[in-house]
Formats: C-alpha cells, sequence, structure tokens
C-alpha cells in the first residue's frame, strides 16, 4: 500500500517536473498586445474606427480605450479573433462605425480624372499612381479598399467596386453533403 | 522500401545500362479498373480547327501572359498572342491562321465555372504557319535558351502545365544525376501518352537528349507502366535507331499514381522529393514525354507549343486520341467520338484527378490531357458519406504517407494549423484515398477546400501586412517631407530674416496660402476643361496607327476590361 | 455533381462489418459443437436489442434510419457482446448490456466512428462490475440439453439446476486453485484436477479460438485487419506466459494455455482490432495491441477478474491517441531529408 502510494507520488512529482520544465523551455516570448492586436486588424486603415489608422486603434483597445467592434473591414471574423485574444465576449458589430461590406477596391474612371492629385494625398497606402494632370489609377492589388480617396475626388470619378472571386482566388467550397433520406439511401 | 544509402549515387547506375535496373517502391496506390484499350485502337488523328477558338492568356502556372493582338489582327499559325508576363509566366500562340474576333472574357475550363480574358480567333483555313526558324541551343547561353522556351509557350503537359524553362537549370550543382521523362500515365482512360510514344517516340528520344544536355544530366530514364507494352517496344526501337547514349527505358509496374512525378522519381531512383524542396537539389528533375516532345519541336523546328495530343473517352461510342490546337471547344471534340445520349458531363483529365467541366463548350488547353465524357451510369454519384470509422484504408493507399483521415478530421473541423502539421501540403489530392474509403467520404475534397482556405487566408495576411508596411512607409516619408521643408525654410533664413518669418506666420496659419488658392485655381480650371471635354466628342486620335501602337493599346484595353471585370459584383455561388 | 475521383471502390462499411461477422462464424460453429445452442439464442438476443437500441438513437439524433441501421456496425458489437458473455447468461444481462454498449459507449460519444471506447468491451466490463456471479455462468463443455440452456436463459430455472450445468473456465479454475489455501497447487496439478482442462487450453474453448484464428486469418487475406495487432497481441501475450512460466511453472501457466482460453483469440483478431477506438498507425498499432496483451496476462496473473481483455483494451483506448500522435509515420520526402540532400 505505501509502496503504492509512493510510486504515485513519485509519478506526479516527475510529471510535475517535466510541465514545469516544458513550460519554461518552450515559453513564447509573446508580441506585445498591442502587435498582436494591430495583426488581427485588417491593415485597411480607413479610420472608420475613430482613430487614424489600424495602428492607433490597436493601441486603444490595448488601453482599454476602446471597445472591440469598432472595425468594419474586419467584421465579425475580426471581432471574433480579438475576443479570442482578449478573452473578452463577441460582440455585434457597433453600428455607429458602419457596416461590413464585401471587400472593394476604388476605381478610377480615367475618361474623367483630371489630375488634381487629391487622390493621391488621401490614399493612405500609396495605392493610387499618376503625377500632377495626368491621368491616375488605381493598383488594385494595393489598395485596401478603405474609401477615403472618394469624398475628395473633385469630379467623382472615383467608384468603389466589390471585388470579384476569379479563377485564382477562387475557393473550393466546404463539402456538404446532405444525407439523402433514409428511404433512398439503402437503395 | 527501405532507402538507406543504397542509391547514395544514383548516377553511377546510368554506366551499366543494361544490367537490370533497381527498381524502388513507394507507399501504397491502387490498381482501379484502367480501360485504356478503347481508346488506343485508332491513331491520333490531326484535328484542324474549323469553328472560332477561344484561346485563354492563362494556361500556365504563374503570371497570366498579356495580349499583343487586338480585335481584327490577322494572325498566323503559331504567332505569338500573349507575352509571358515576368519570367515565371508563359507565352501564347495562336493555334491557327485567321482574324482576332475579340479578346474578352470567356468561360474557362476550371470547375469554377468563372471568366478570363481569352484571344478568340476565326480561323481562315489555311493554317499558314509564320516562318519557322529552328533554335540553336549550343549558340545560346542557357538564360536566352530559356527565355526562349518561355516565349514558344513550352509548359508541362502531364497536366501541372509548370513553365518547363523553369525546370531546366541544373540545380544548385550545375549538374544532374538523373533526368526522369514520365511515361508512366497511370490514369485510367488516359492514352494520349501512350500513342505518343507509340507513334513519335522519335522526337521524344530527341527531346530527352536536348533536355539532357541543358540539364547535365549524367543519364535520362524513361519510365513507362508495364500496361503499355507498344510504347515501350517503339520507344526502345527509336532509341536504338538514334543511337543516343545514356537515355534508358525502364519498365516501372502498373500502380495508380506512379506516373506521379514524385512517385516516379522514387520509383526509379529510390528519391523521395519532400514537398516544397527543388527536386534539382536532390540532382533529379522530371519532365512529361508530351513536354520532351514539346521541346523536340520548339528547338529543332521551331514550332511553339499550340496543340497537344488529347483522349477523348468513357461515354462515347469511339474512344480516341486527337492532336487539337489549344482553344477548340471540347464539345466540338467530343463530338468526334459519338458520344452516348446520356452524357451529362464533361471532364478534364481521368477519373482519378479530373476536373468537371461547368459546361461543354470550354476550350482545351495546355492541361487538357484527356476530355472524359461522363454520364450517370459510367461514374454514378457517390453513396451517402458516412462517418470516418477510422480503418485506416486511406492510409494503407496513400502514395504521399499521410493519414488522410487525420486530415479529414481537421479539415472538416476547420483546424487548418492542425491539418498542416499532418502535412496536409504534402496530399498530392491523388484521389487514392477517396478511392478505398468505405464510408465513401470526398476526402479530397475537404483537402482541397481546406488547402484553397488556408492559402487565402495567407493571402489575405500578406496583404494586411503589405498594407500595414505600405502606411507605415507613408507615415515616415510625410514625416520627413516635413522635415525637409523646415530644412529649406531655415536655409531660406539665411537669406531673409523677414521673409522667412512671414513664411513660418503663413504655414502655421491654416489659411490659404497663395501656393494653395494658385492649386484650386487650376483645379477648377481643369474642372472646366474635363466638362468641356465630356461634351464634346471624345477625340480619339485612333486613325492610322502602327501595328505596334496598336498592341499597345490592346493590351492597355486588355487590362482595363479585366480590372473592370474584376471589379463586377459576382453572384452568389449556386451550389 | 461531385468532384474527382469520379469512381469509387465498389466498398462499404456495410461490406466490411459482413465480413468481419463472416469470419466470427467458424469460432462460433466451435462454440456450438462443443457448449450447445444457446449461445445462437444469445447472439439473436443481442442483435435485436442492438438493433433496437440503434434505432431508437438514430431516430432521436434525427439520423438517416435505413442508411446507419444497415451499416452493421451495430450488429459486430452485438456478436462480440454475445460472445464474451456466457452463453447461459439469463437474457436481460445481454439484453441490458447490448442496449448499454449501443446508447451510452456509441452514441452519447457522437455515434459510429467517434466512440473513444470498444463499445462491446465496455458492455463487458460494467456487467462483469455489477453482476460477477452471473458473468462466470460458463456452460459445460459437451452440455448439449438446448432445453435445459434456454431455460437457464429466460429465468425459469433454479440457480442450483444452473449450477449442475455450468463450469468453472479454465482461468477460473486455475485461479481459485492457485488462490486457494492449499499452497502448494501448482499449475500442472490444478489443470489437471481440473475438468476444464483440453488438450493445449481450455476444455472446448481452445477448439472455439481456433476457430477465431482462422476467421481472423481470412480477414487479414481480405485486407479488413493488417497483421500488426493481431500479431503483437498474441506475441507479447505469448513471450510474457512463456518467460514467467520458465522462471516458474509452478505458479505461471504457460503461453499455449494463455493464448487458447478465455478471449484471447477472439481478442486477437477481432477486440483489439477495433479500428475505432484503437491506434491506426502501424507502429501505434503494434505499441497498442502489445499494451493489451501485456495488461491482459497482468490482469489474468494478478487481478481480480478472471480473464483481463476488456479491462485491457479500455485501459489501452485511452491510450490510444497518444499512441497515434507519438507514431505519425514519416511523411513522403520527409524521411530521407537529410540523407539524400547534397
Ligand atoms: S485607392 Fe482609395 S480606397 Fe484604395 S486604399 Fe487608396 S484611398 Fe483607400
Ligand atoms: S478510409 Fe475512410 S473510413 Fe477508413 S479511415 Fe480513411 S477516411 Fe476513415
Ligand atoms: S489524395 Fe492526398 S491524402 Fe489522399 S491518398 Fe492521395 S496524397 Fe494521400
Amino acid at each position: 500500500m505505501i509502496a503504492a502510494i509512493l510510486v504515485m507520488a513519485l509519478g506526479a512529482v516527475i510529471l510535475g517536473a517535466a510541465l514545469g520544465f516544458a513550460a519554461v523551455k518552450f515559453r513564447v516570448e509573446g508580441d506585445p498586445l498591442v502587435e498582436k492586436i494591430d495583426a488581427i486588424l485588417p491593415q485597411t486603415q480607413c479610420g472608420q474606427c475613430s482613430y487614424p489608422g489600424c495602428k492607433p486603434y490597436a493601441q486603444a483597445i490595448a488601453k482599454g480605450e476602446a471597445d472591440i467592434n469598432q472595425c468594419p473591414p474586419g467584421g465579425e471574423e475580426g471581432i471574433r479573433k480579438l475576443a479570442d485574444l482578449l478573452g473578452r465576449e463577441v460582440k455585434e458589430l457597433s453600428a455607429e462605425h458602419g457596416i461590413e461590406k464585401p471587400k472593394s477596391v476604388a476605381f478610377i474612371d480615367e475618361q474623367v480624372c483630371i489630375g488634381c492629385t487629391l487622390c493621391i494625398q488621401a490614399c493612405p497606402v500609396d495605392a493610387i499612381v499618376g503625377a500632377a494632370k495626368q491621368m491616375h489609377t488605381i493598383v488594385a492589388d494595393q489598395c485596401t479598399g478603405c474609401e477615403l480617396c472618394v469624398p475628395p475626388c473633385p469630379v467623382n470619378c472615383i467608384s468603389m467596386e466589390p471585388l470579384a472571386e476569379d479563377v485564382e482566388s477562387w475557393k473550393w467550397k466546404y463539402p456538404v453533403f446532405t444525407l439523402t433520406p433514409a428511404s433512398k439511401a439503402s437503395a | 522500401m527501405e532507402v538507406s544509402g543504397i542509391h547514395a549515387h544514383p548516377g553511377q547506375q546510368g554506366i551499366c545500362m543494361k544490367t537490370l535496373r533497381r527498381l524502388f517502391d513507394f507507399h501504397g496506390g491502387i490498381k482501379p479498373d484502367y480501360r485504356k484499350e478503347s481508346s488506343t485502337g485508332d491513331p491520333i488523328t490531326v484535328v484542324s480547327a474549323s469553328t472560332s477558338l477561344v484561346i485563354p492568356l492563362h494556361q500556365s502556372i504563374g503570371g497570366p501572359p498579356r495580349p499583343i493582338v487586338c480585335a481584327g489582327d490577322r494572325v498566323l499559325k503559331g504567332q505569338r498572342i500573349g507575352d509571358a508576363d515576368g519570367n515565371v509566366s508563359s507565352a501564347v500562340h495562336a493555334s491557327t491562321s485567321g482574324t482576332v474576333t475579340a479578346v474578352e472574357m470567356r468561360l474557362m475550363p476550371h470547375t469554377s465555372g468563372l471568366s478570363a480574358l481569352c484571344v478568340i480567333i476565326e480561323p481562315d483555313g489555311r493554317d499558314e504557319w509564320m516562318p519557322l526558324q529552328p533554335f540553336d541551343f549550343r549558340a545560346a547561353t542557357p538564360t536566352q535558351t530559356r527565355d526562349y522556351l518561355r516565349d514558344a509557350g513550352v509548359v508541362g503537359l502531364g497536366g501541372a502545365v509548370f513553365p518547363s524553362h523553369l525546370k531546366l537549370s541544373p540545380g544548385k550543382q550545375g549538374k544532374l544525376d538523373t533526368l526522369v521523362i514520365n511515361g508512366a500515365e497511370c490514369e485510367p482512360f488516359i492514352t494520349c501518352d501512350d500513342v505518343l510514344m507509340r507513334e513519335r517516340a522519335e522526337g521524344i528520344i530527341k527531346g530527352t537528349a536536348l533536355m539532357r544536355e541543358m540539364l547535365a544530366a549524367a543519364t535520362a530514364l524513361i519510365g513507362i507502366e508495364d500496361n503499355k507494352p507498344e510504347a515501350i517496344a517503339a520507344m526502345n526501337q527509336a532509341l536504338q535507331q538514334s543511337g543516343i547514349a545514356h537515355i534508358e527505358v525502364v519498365v516501372v509496374p502498373t500502380r495508380y499514381p506512379a506516373g506521379g512525378a514524385k512517385q516516379l522519381i522514387r520509383v526509379l531512383t529510390g528519391i523521395e522529393v519532400p514537398h516544397g524542396k527543388r527536386s534539382t537539389d536532390y540532382g533529379v528533375q522530371c519532365f512529361n514525354v508530351g513536354t520532351a516532345y514539346a521541346i523536340h519541336e520548339a528547338i529543332d523546328l521551331g514550332k511553339p507549343l499550340i496543340s497537344r495530343i488529347v483522349t477523348v473517352a468513357g461515354n462515347v461510342g469511339q474512344a480516341r486520341n486527337f492532336e487539337v490546337p489549344f482553344g477548340m471547344s471540347m464539345q466540338n471534340l467530343a463530338d468526334r467520338c459519338n458520344p452516348r445520349p446520356d452524357t451529362d458531363r464533361l471532364i478534364m483529365g481521368g477519373p482519378m484527378m479530373g476536373v468537371l467541366m461547368p459546361a461543354a463548350d470550354v476550350p482545351v488547353v495546355k492541361a487538357t490531357n484527356c476530355v472524359l465524357v461522363g454520364s450517370p451510369k459510367l461514374f454514378p454519384p457517390p453513396p451517402p458519406e458516412m462517418p470516418c470509422i477510422r480503418c485506416g484504408e486511406c492510409a494503407k493507399v496513400c502514395p504521399a504517407d499521410l493519414q488522410p483521415f487525420e486530415l479529414y478530421w481537421f479539415s472538416r473541423a476547420k483546424i487548418f494549423g492542425k491539418a498542416q502539421e499532418y502535412n496536409l501540403f504534402d496530399c498530392i489530392e491523388c484521389g487514392c484515398c477517396a478511392y478505398v474509403c468505405p464510408s465513401h467520404i470526398p476526402l479530397v475534397d475537404y483537402y482541397r477546400f481546406a488547402k484553397s482556405e488556408i492559402w487565402a487566408r495567407e493571402k489575405e495576411k500578406t496583404s494586411a501586412d503589405e498594407a500595414r508596411e505600405r502606411y507605415e512607409f507613408r507615415l515616415l516619408r510625410e514625416e520627413r517631407e516635413k522635415q525637409e521643408k523646415a530644412a529649406k525654410l531655415a536655409a531660406k533664413t539665411a537669406a531673409g530674416r523677414e521673409k522667412a518669418a512671414a513664411a513660418i506666420a503663413d504655414a502655421e496659419k491654416p489659411a490659404e496660402t497663395p501656393e494653395q488658392a494658385a492649386k484650386k485655381a487650376l483645379i477648377s480650371a481643369a474642372l472646366e476643361r474635363a466638362r468641356a471635354e465630356k461634351a464634346s466628342v471624345v477625340p480619339e486620335n485612333t486613325g492610322n496607327l502602327t501595328s505596334a501602337q496598336q498592341a499597345e493599346i490592346s493590351a492597355i484595353e486588355a487590362r482595363r476590361a479585366e480590372i473592370r471585370e474584376m471589379a463586377k459584383p459576382h453572384l452568389p455561388p449556386d451550389d | 455533381m461531385n468532384n474527382s475521383p469520379f469512381f469509387l471502390k465498389p466498398t462499404s462499411v456495410q461490406s466490411v462489418m459482413l465480413r468481419v461477422m463472416a469470419a466470427l462464424i467458424p469460432g462460433i460453429a466451435a462454440y456450438v459443437w462443443f457448449f450447445g445452442a444457446a449461445i445462437l439464442v444469445q447472439l439473436a438476443l443481442a442483435s435485436v436489442a442492438a438493433l433496437a437500441a440503434e434505432a431508437l438513437m438514430l431516430s432521436l439524433r434525427g439520423k438517416p434510419l435505413t442508411l446507419f441501421l444497415t451499416d452493421g456496425s451495430a450488429l459486430v458489437t452485438a456478436w462480440l457482446i454475445a460472445l464474451t458473455f456466457p452463453s447461459i447468461a439469463p437474457w436481460w444481462l445481454t439484453v441490458f448490456a447490448t442496449v448499454a454498449a449501443i446508447v451510452i459507449a456509441k452514441h452519447l460519444y457522437g455515434g459510429l466512428g467517434q466512440n473513444p471506447f470498444n463499445p462491446a468491451m465496455v458492455a463487458f466490463a460494467l456487467m462483469i462490475v455489477a453482476y460477477p456471479q452471473l458473468m462466470s455462468q460458463w456452460p459445460a463443455a459437451g452440455n448439449h440439453e438446448f432445453a435445459a440452456q434456454l431455460q437457464a436463459i429466460f429465468g425459469t430455472r433454479t440457480i442450483d439446476a444452473i449450477d449442475a450445468m455450468t463450469m468453472a473456465t479454465p482461468l477460473d479454475a486455475l485461479r481459485t486453485a492457485l488462490h486457494s489455501a492449499e499452497a502448494k497447487t501448482t499449475v500442472a496439478g490444478a489443470l489437471q484436477s481440473s475438468t476444464a482442462s483440453g488438450q493445449f487450453g481450455g476444455k472446448g474453448w481452445e477448439w472455439v479460438g481456433v476457430g477465431y484464428l482462422l476467421g481472423g486469418l481470412w480477414l487479414i487475406q481480405q485486407r479488413i485487419i493488417t497483421w500488426h495487432m493481431p500479431a503483437a497481441f498474441i506475441a507479447a501475450l505469448f513471450v510474457l506466459a512463456g518467460l514467467f512460466s520458465l522462471v516458474d511453472s509452478t505458479q505461471f501457466a504457460g503461453p499455449m494455455f494463455h493464448l487458447f482460453t478465455g478471449g484471447a483469440m477472439l481478442g486477437a483478431f477481432f477486440i483489439v482490432t477495433d479500428p475505432v477506438s484503437g491506434a491506426t498507425t502501424p507502429r501505434g498499432k503494434l505499441i497498442f495491441a502489445a499494451g493489451v496483451g501485456l495488461l491482459t496476462w497482468v490482469i489474468r496473473t494478478f487481478g481480480a477478474y478472471p480473464d483481463g481483455i476488456a479491462f485491457a483494451v479500455l485501459l489501452m483506448n485511452i491510450t490510444a491517441p497518444l499512441i497515434d500522435l507519438a507514431t505519425q509515420p514519416p511523411v513522403f520526402g520527409h524521411k530521407n531529408d537529410k540523407g539524400q540532400t547534397p
């Protein structure tokens, strides 16, 4: 009996020691919280969260000044990830900051563009190319869809178009298989 | 099964060519019903384009080529119509002579049912070749040769359509031990490589010799499954006649998927090339026999890749092989073989790895090794999916030594990190696991789903990272510009204090500077101009342009069209 | 429409299960030959109970009835229960055990393919703990009185009358003899004096075991099970029993005795090999089955219950996920990563 108890105790001690060692050895050097939050934010830099960019919003969340549901481009999934990271409740997107839209890119009607460069100045990620008095165009790959270039345009030639799927970006769907009703299934 | 050390120098074996070669085994595999005989009865029929050809610009791995023709152009057979976009891309050519009627979005031979940019050519029936010029690769630098092959549009014809020129540099060491030529063709129904080897063995051998030279490979092994005795005989005969040394035809046991590049390399050399590694780093490289033939045609005859052998089989009266110009409609091709009335689908490729076509009138492309005509009788819908009973059947047959049921479990539960840990990306989607699963689980569908989901997420992540970088760079730049301005001001200070003081006061004042005012005036003037311009007829000085200019314009137009198309709201996918 | 592969091997869960049941038939035939037809009654009872419980649970869980009822998995569980229980156990014991296996061990864990424990063994363990007396009422070899057996099953016989037709199993006999007050009893002596001993295993049981062995070999030939598990189980049991009987043949029974008594052969080919709750990798299978063999011998020799397979299997079931994790085979190309890279 005593032997058994001793064995168990020994086992517990060894296990505990191993776990403790593993915890020390394999501890991941975590990014500072702000960076972790920033990594989840979509980097649209649109400012809809009422902060001047994704990073400032991340800082605000980290400090507890902002809630996690203020980023419309991140959408529901973004809120869920933030909630996971911070151990908070998942919330609805706050309506005052906007609604979740499909990802879009800005599109300049090149016939109308007068080359005023105002949109270039507005774009937070330098996704518009063009020089003064030259036609401007948007580098669709780099556009984050923040819409900041839309209001400054004096001739209203910028429109936001939702990004469509092409052969390259097409995704295989989750296989859905409805089980056939019992009567047919046995056939 | 063990590899250890036995084959540390596979190149040495090439010397003793007549001895019986030691073959290796790969794990798993299946022996499905091959049904290949039906399509090998007739010789290859060369079809010429009669109706309009729809030639997709993007037919290979890598960047989509840019169109260099526009509507109205007359093109000759073999004329380049799409230029490779960067080095990881491959050109496309007109597969017959005729007139370009449009450069527009057309349905692609892709499961998604989406469209991409295609060049539509109305054949003139004359099938008039460009002047052809063989390429003297011995006089050219390796880079020139690779550029030539890129511009000749040569890509892997086994189905993966990876640009061949990218595979034709001999790795770190500058030489290879073994060049593997894949004539295994393990998929049921498909016989295009088989008939190619039977009828055009000489060209294949020549192409193989060319590649062996380019790659500085000690030996070239042509692996053929033992269910193709005619092809083996033809290849051996051509090899003997050619008198070329260091090439050997090796008969390998028939088992699906022995024709997978990695599996064939393993069978012939014992080397396992891990996922994501370059096979040249292991001293081997692998090409399909069709690719060898295409390289022979490109180099020796100067012909770009404009057609390929396609097997038409399945639910047809007479299965056979055709040499088909790219862009021809699959429907048109299938109709030549008397499809039976209960036909309900076309599949590009074989029954194990083929892809379902969204419609019948999609074009034949470089990846089309087979047009498989399907019917509910031939390919009945799978029985209902049952839960996995962990029977391990799938693991027994997986040629990548995976545990498919674990991958399935994690993919299904969308635990992608775990799926990757269990080496999801080593899966070659051969379908063996789904084939044997007693629970009829569409395992490969789950892997495809998980893979594309992981890719999409990674892409999203990269673009977010890029956006962050660009944003931070912009902030930095703005900061720097501010400082530079301040420095300039300080410099001016030396010239005239008063002026500077005023300037600083100005800069601090949010009121309009003369500079800004001038800009505003400019803008409004421009606005006026724009309005006036809009009101008047759009001036287009496109009267008499050189063809180069026209091509440029059409390229720009095409790009625009693409952007517009991309920007179109897409319809919700119908399940 | 489905994606590739477009054609599948003609196989199904049902055909797998049916073949497992077919492989049990030689063993069952031997069982009937030596111990009478009572086992057939038990098989029928368990089958009906299993199907009824399965149907109930499926309809409660909103699953398609026909599809899952015909998959045969419930029947295999039922047969294993019937074959591991005494064939003259009262009917309600079998029925109760089967229902428990299906409802608790199978469906409460998520149904086909999800159960971490072997349902038949859960049933066995439950019943032997709850009704140790009834679970050791084994029929005597050569007793073919079907009417009497029926009466025993359906409870119209007195305990005494039942006692008259039962016989201790060889494992039981051995244990009682060795653990009895007379310290000088030896294995040889105990087995000689016991009426339950046969030529190389338990009387009658040895031939049932041979039947299972034949069926099991056929299953391997059919590629339904691999050799790993039976081989590792048998080897572990054989080696352990062999070693100890070499050391002290008076206290430890020999390997043949262990292999051909109790549920050893049934266990080796039909119980340990349950894919759902066991290890799945080749090396994992070896470890798992060897573990079961080892534990079986330990429990048989030192434990409180005559046969240890059920507990051994359940214990190893707990470790199966860990074993799998630790024995993942190297993936294509990863095994020669170092050896072949220049
Ligand atoms: S182009 Fe417009 S919408 Fe796109 S990132 Fe720049 S400012 Fe935002
Ligand atoms: S073959 Fe099917 S049922 Fe068997 S383990 Fe694999 S996925 Fe599961
Ligand atoms: S499809 Fe993937 S997991 Fe399935 S057998 Fe082929 S390689 Fe293995």
